[in-house]
């Protein structure tokens, strides 16, 4: 007897299986991600930029439930409007941190999303937050998702501070690359943003352009 | 004065009062099963083209192994602008489609606009995450506004992407196959039909929960062109007899007439107001 089951993804939860990494560098920060969103074994998505703007020199990267870690990224996004029309300029990288780090805590059992938080403002320079379950702490860089296990090792080895500004994406490009080899959950596109007091620009490095390692 | 039998309009919203009754009738059945609901295995997809969108679906839908609807309308209305084609549960896309579009004449009425593309993906991403995934609905919205021609999906449990071009359904991956093969940036009207009706048609080839025929929805500028059936399915069945039997068939043996005395037990006048 044919047995007919809807495929698990069409029920399972929509996860971006991820690699996400921010750092600081002299003047400013750098984010990267990958661009892969799975729900099951399937890829729902190959193409997801997973570097959300909370505001013009604040972004956050997502990784965990799409849905979860999206909604998040836009309730901060709304709440950064507000708080920065009162405050009447710019706000500061903290802030939206703080933002963040409050839903997370709050609704903790129900949510699973981590999002990292980095930007550039006037008071601090470039600064990088991890939210990770409701703590609010200040990195010098920050790794996130499922692809941040296998890359640990290489960013505790190869970071050092004061790097340029090229140095740095091309170490977030790295670390991206080496991650999406090796996780399952991690792949497609890079997605780079970097912001210093100039502006912010974002980058997209696509699959064959990615730095290849010994065994590529 | 509210009698007993007249109609209430039920309260706002999804009710999920039947969730109780559902899990107390489980236990009724002695191990046997409840009766699924109604999951629309399905092949819809969407492409975003150079002077529109174009969507696709096939017409079958399923309750377990039987086909319950040879042609199911998968492509919703939402606004004479976006078109909403619904995979996952039947129910659940058409009240969810249905609300929605309530809610955007609403919004049109007072604005005096077609509503954007983004306005819809967000009231149903709003909606559908706010019920973390009960709702079995995974959406693909397709328009054209003001600010171009846009394709996004939404999933149950409100995540959204926006693509140039995709597949939903149980029918998804092999749609996809042709999709990921044939799609260009800015395709001409035909070709883009063509492409979309190639995915849905492999889809129906290769999965048992899609068949029948293919509609076709063609969302430009200039308005929509519903294509119901775009094509049909090759393997329609042609019945041999019909099934109308003449009068007389049946022949009569005997005959009884009983009269129902019926009396009148209470008379209540209720004036109506005609001023």
């Amino acid at each position: 007897m044919l047995e007919e089951t809807a495929p698990e993804w069409l029920s399972e939860e929509v996860k971006t299986g991820t690699t996400i990494i921010a750092i600081e560098f002299n003047g400013g920060v750098v984010l990267g991600s990958d661009s892969r969103v799975s729900a099951g074994a399937s890829v729902v998505n190959r193409v997801m930029n997973k570097l959300s703007p909370l505001h013009d020199k604040i972004y956050c990267a997502l990784s965990g439930s799409a849905a979860d870690a999206q909604t998040i990224a836009e309730i901060v996004n709304y709440q950064l409007d507000v708080h920065s029309t009162e405050i009447g300029e710019d706000p500061q990288v903290r802030s939206a941190a703080t933002l963040v780090r409050n839903i997370s805590y709050k609704y903790k059992e129900e949510l699973s999303a981590h999002l990292i938080v980095a930007g550039w403002d006037r008071r601090g320079g470039g600064q990088v937050f991890a939210t990770l379950n409701g703590l609010l702490t200040r990195q010098p860089f920050a790794v996130g998702g499922s692809g941040s296990l296998y890359v640990y090792g290489f960013v505790d080895a190869e970071y050092h501070r004061g790097m340029s500004r090229k140095e740095s994406q091309q170490f977030v490009v790295n670390t991206l690359s080496l991650a999406m080899n090796r996780d399952g959950s991690s792949g497609g596109v890079a997605y780079i943003v970097t912001i210093d007091e100039h502006g912010t620009e974002e980058k997209v490095i696509l699959g064959n352009q990615l730095p290849t390692f010994f065994d590529q | 004065m509210a009698l007993s039998n007249s109609y209430e309009t039920p309260a706002p919203g999804f009710n999920f009062d039947n969730a109780a009754r559902n899990a107390a009738l489980e236990g009724l059945f002695d191990g046997g099963q409840t009766p699924k609901p109604l999951k629309t295995g399905t092949t819809i997809a969407g492409v975003v083209f150079k002077d529109g969108v174009v969507l696709g679906a096939d017409t079958r839908a399923t309750s377990s192994e039987v086909v319950a609807d040879k042609m199911c309308a998968k492509i919703h209305f939402i606004s004479p602008n976006i078109y909403c084609c619904g995979a996952g549960t039947a129910a659940d896309t058409e009240k969810t489609t249905d609300l929605l579009s309530s809610n955007l004449t609403i919004f049109s009425l007072n604005s005096g606009r077609n509503p954007r593309v983004v306005m819809a993906v967000n009231i149903l991403q709003d909606m559908l995450y706010r019920y973390h995934g009960q709702i079995g609905a995974n959406l693909i919205l397709g328009g054209v506004d003001c600010t171009g021609n846009h394709l996004y999906t939404v999933g149950p449990y409100g995540s959204v992407n926006k693509v140039p071009y995709l597949s939903m359904g149980s029918g998804d991956l092999a749609a996809l196959g042709i999709l990921e093969d044939g799609f260009k940036a800015d395709l001409e009207l035909s070709l883009a039909k063509e492409l979309v009706r190639a995915a849905i048609h492999a889809g129906i080839m290769s999965d048992l929960g899609s068949g029948s025929n293919i509609d076709i929805c063609v969302i430009t500028k200039q308005g929509v062109d519903y294509i119901r059936p775009y094509q049909e399915s090759q393997y329609k069945h042609s019945r041999k007899t019909k099934y109308k039997y003449p009068a007389g068939t049946t022949p009569i043996l005997t005959e009884k007439v009983v009269p129902l005395k019926l009396e009148v037990v209470q008379e209540t006048v209720q004036q109506m107001e005609t001023a």
